[in-house]
């Protein structure tokens, strides 16, 4: 902060025009342009917008209906998408052709070059549906032109039941996003709250929740995620799961926020600043919400951002192990359990990959924005 | 020193009495007490259960009696008898199930971490000494990377590439020839052969970690003027590197073991899950599924002891490395 700030006259006199913009602007305005220097948080910025508007347009993204089952084929191969044919544009995919093979005694998918099926966008959707839950549409984005029985439209793949893994997975990140968004949401009432009261009292019960704090941080998690959530009882509906999981795996998540606000607290309550609105006759509650929050509330928001990654990953490692969400929800943790075992994934390989690369993207891409965002709640450093 | 190793100890004291609280909630979570569950066992293989044993068992256990009474039995059964209760779906003694399990949980959380910091030093060092080089970009990439990747997904995906690329089966800590055997040289090289798969399937999340932290440190002392005074008074470059900045930026990568310990020990869990190692993950697992809470409920606890008492050991460690903090 002192950086420029304290720098002599001669030297800011030195200084380009655009330092000097820098020594006067705002807040917000800092943190955009040290932000906008971290190309590859920009990029995740991008990603992660589009993960959620595709999480949000499930509905509308995936060809098929997700607990479509289809017997004919199970475990049928991603059958990839060609725009051209000919030479002039005319999205299509091969039609699969299945064999029995005797001596494994599995079918067997070729792609028949002969037979395309047309593919377009905007196809009439089977089932009228609502999209967002209150838009009623008839329109997918995308499916077979002329669908037939014994067409197939499966981009990667089918599971055991003959599911569409693309349909699953686009609708698989309604709750995986999700989770990490409404945790996150658990986290910051509960963090802010404790941390707030942590460093702002001290005393014996800052020594009190520090304790609590390195307790929940010193178990190790999996397994007491794994005692939780093996008591949720299976009869449970859907949605009480979602948020009884949610909650177990925010169990931990605050902890890390609660530290940090505390930190701040503590730094910031001798600052100049908070000083001066002392000595000016300041309610302790307004120098709280007037001087302290809006300064680390850029911090907050990077840790939070931080934190979604890891809440995504703690579902999906609970559903995977069978004790988190169970089907009929699609998550991706969920998704995972058809690829539990080594034989599973040894014959259909994308039951794995698929979901896995959604979820390594989207952790990728928030761990990237969580950096990005870490970095420029700090606009001082570095910036000379 | 010893004043400060006793402190660390009696400040465990608390850690160690809520974990066994966390863990005889998770025992008591299930709807139904421990005796229902295993009269319903029993009345389901067609025994006639007495009302006598039932009796016994219940008065042993303390199942009539207030909840702190009953935690109290508990625990205390457990400190002075080391009598952790019965596994009603496997019919033994939890005791009986455990030990040899935990014993692999342990070497291999503990391979784990000597190879985590085998590997991230050097390259958090060469990280920092050459920032912002095409190394640098590499190692920070692929830190990203693997810290993104959950464990399972990586021990999934390492089994697939061993069998479809190499063809060689995974899982297990030893060959079908070996799992009985008496301890051998043999028996050493069929483990190694196994143990290094899952080793660094564990790691690798700590492994990003660690070296990220290892390049923030370095990076920080790198810049101070105690190492532009050594190299202005001719230093060789590798010395000073060695002998001074790199030194200090080992103490705060010690004091992680606190939060590395538990994500090993996790990561060690599921990742044998998957592999089906002989360790307590897939015991664990199953415990949870089927309901054996006292069983699940141990498990549970002693993992947990020992993953304070590993924090304790860092401590330590820490302190004996680093004498500023045995003076605060």
């Amino acid at each position: 902060m002192t950086d420029i700030t304290s720098l002599p006259p001669e030297t800011t006199t030195s200084l380009d025009l655009h330092g000097r913009d820098m020594a006067v602007a705002g807040q917000w305005r800092l943190f955009w342009l040290k932000f906008k220097k971290h190309k590859i948080a920009l990029l995740s910025l991008v990603v992660i917008l589009f993960m959620y508007l595709v999480a949000a347009f499930a509905d509308f993204i995936a060809p098929l209906d997700p607990n479509a089952t289809n017997a004919r084929f199970t475990y049928a191969p991603p059958q990839s998408l060609s725009l051209f044919r000919d030479g002039s544009f005319e999205p299509h995919v091969n039609q699969l052709k299945m064999t029995l093979n005797t001596e494994s005694m599995r079918r067997e998918f070729t792609p028949d070059p002969a037979k395309p099926l047309s593919v377009s966008f905007f196809v009439p959707a089977q089932q009228p549906y609502d999209l967002l839950g209150v838009i009623p549409m008839r329109t997918k984005l995308f499916g077979l032109t002329n669908p037939k029985p014994g067409d197939s439209l499966y981009v990667f793949g089918a599971d055991r039941l003959g599911r569409d893994i693309f349909s699953r997975v686009v609708h698989g990140a309604k709750i995986s996003l999700s989770i990490g968004l409404v945790g996150v949401f658990i986290s910051l009432i509960l963090g802010v709250t404790i941390g707030g009261i942590s460093g702002f009292f001290g005393g014996w019960v800052d020594l009190a929740i520090q304790r609590l704090i390195e307790l929940l941080r010193s178990i190790p998690t999996i397994p007491l995620w794994m005692g939780f959530a093996a008591a949720i009882p299976v009869g449970w509906p859907p949605l009480r799961t979602y948020f009884v999981i949610t909650l177990i795996v925010s169990l931990i998540g605050w902890t890390s926020l609660a530290r940090e606000v505390r930190g701040k607290f503590l730094s910031l309550r001798n600052e100049d600043f908070v000083i001066a609105a002392r000595l000016d006759g300041m309610s302790e509650i307004g120098i709280i919400f007037h001087h302290l929050v809006p300064s680390f509330i850029s911090h907050i928001i990077a840790t939070l951002t931080l934190a979604i990654p890891s809440m995504i990953l703690a579902e999906t490692a609970l559903s995977f192990l069978g004790i988190g969400l169970q089907p009929p929800i699609i998550s991706w943790g969920v998704l995972l359990q058809e690829a539990q075992n080594i034989r599973a994934v040894a014959q259909a390989p994308w039951l794995l990959f698929t979901p896995a690369a959604a979820i390594v993207i989207s952790v990728l891409a928030l761990n990237f924005l969580g950096d990005g965002l870490r970095d420029a709640a700090d606009p001082y450093e570095s910036v000379s | 020193m010893l004043r400060y190793i006793a402190k660390r100890m009696v400040f465990a004291i608390p850690t160690l009495f809520a974990v066994s609280i966390v863990a005889f909630i998770i025992i008591q979570l299930p709807p139904g007490d421990y005796l229902t569950t295993l009269m319903a066992d029993w009345a389901s293989q067609g025994g006639a259960v007495e009302a006598g044993t039932v009796a016994a068992m219940r008065e042993r256990y303390g199942l009539d009696q207030p909840i702190y009474v009953q935690y109290f039995k508990w625990i205390a059964g457990i400190l002075t008898r080391g009598d952790f209760g019965i596994s009603f779906e496997l019919g033994k003694p939890v005791t009986e199930l455990i030990w040899n399990r935990l014993g692999f949980s342990l070497l291999l959380s503990l391979l784990t971490l000597c190879f985590v910091w085998a590997i991230a030093i050097p390259i958090g060092i060469l990280s920092a000494v050459r920032q912002y080089s095409i190394s640098d970009y590499a190692a920070t990439f692929l830190a990203f990377f693997f810290l993104a990747v959950p464990d399972f997904l990586m021990a999934l995906s390492a089994m697939y590439v061993m069998s479809a690329w190499f063809g060689q089966s995974v899982g297990g800590l030893f060959s079908p020839d070996y799992v009985d055997a008496p301890w051998s040289l043999g028996k050493l090289a069929d483990f190694a052969q196994h143990v290094w798969l899952p080793v660094v399937v564990i790691g690798l999340g700590s492994l990003a970690a660690l070296v990220r932290i290892m390049r923030a440190n370095l990076l920080d002392e790198l810049s101070k003027p105690y190492v532009t005074t050594a190299r202005a008074k001719g230093m060789s470059e590798l010395e000073l590197l060695l002998r001074y900045p790199v030194r200090l930026a080992l103490n705060p990568l010690i004091s992680t073991l606190g939060w590395i310990l538990p994500a090993v020990i996790s990561g060690e869990i599921i990742v044998s899950v998957v592999m089906s190692l002989p360790t307590t993950g897939p015991l664990l697992l199953r415990a949870l599924l089927a309901q054996d809470m006292y069983l699940a409920g141990s498990l549970i606890l002693l993992i947990s002891v020992l993953t304070i008492i590993g924090t304790l050991i860092s401590d330590i460690l820490l302190a004996i490395t680093d004498p500023r903090i045995r003076l605060q």
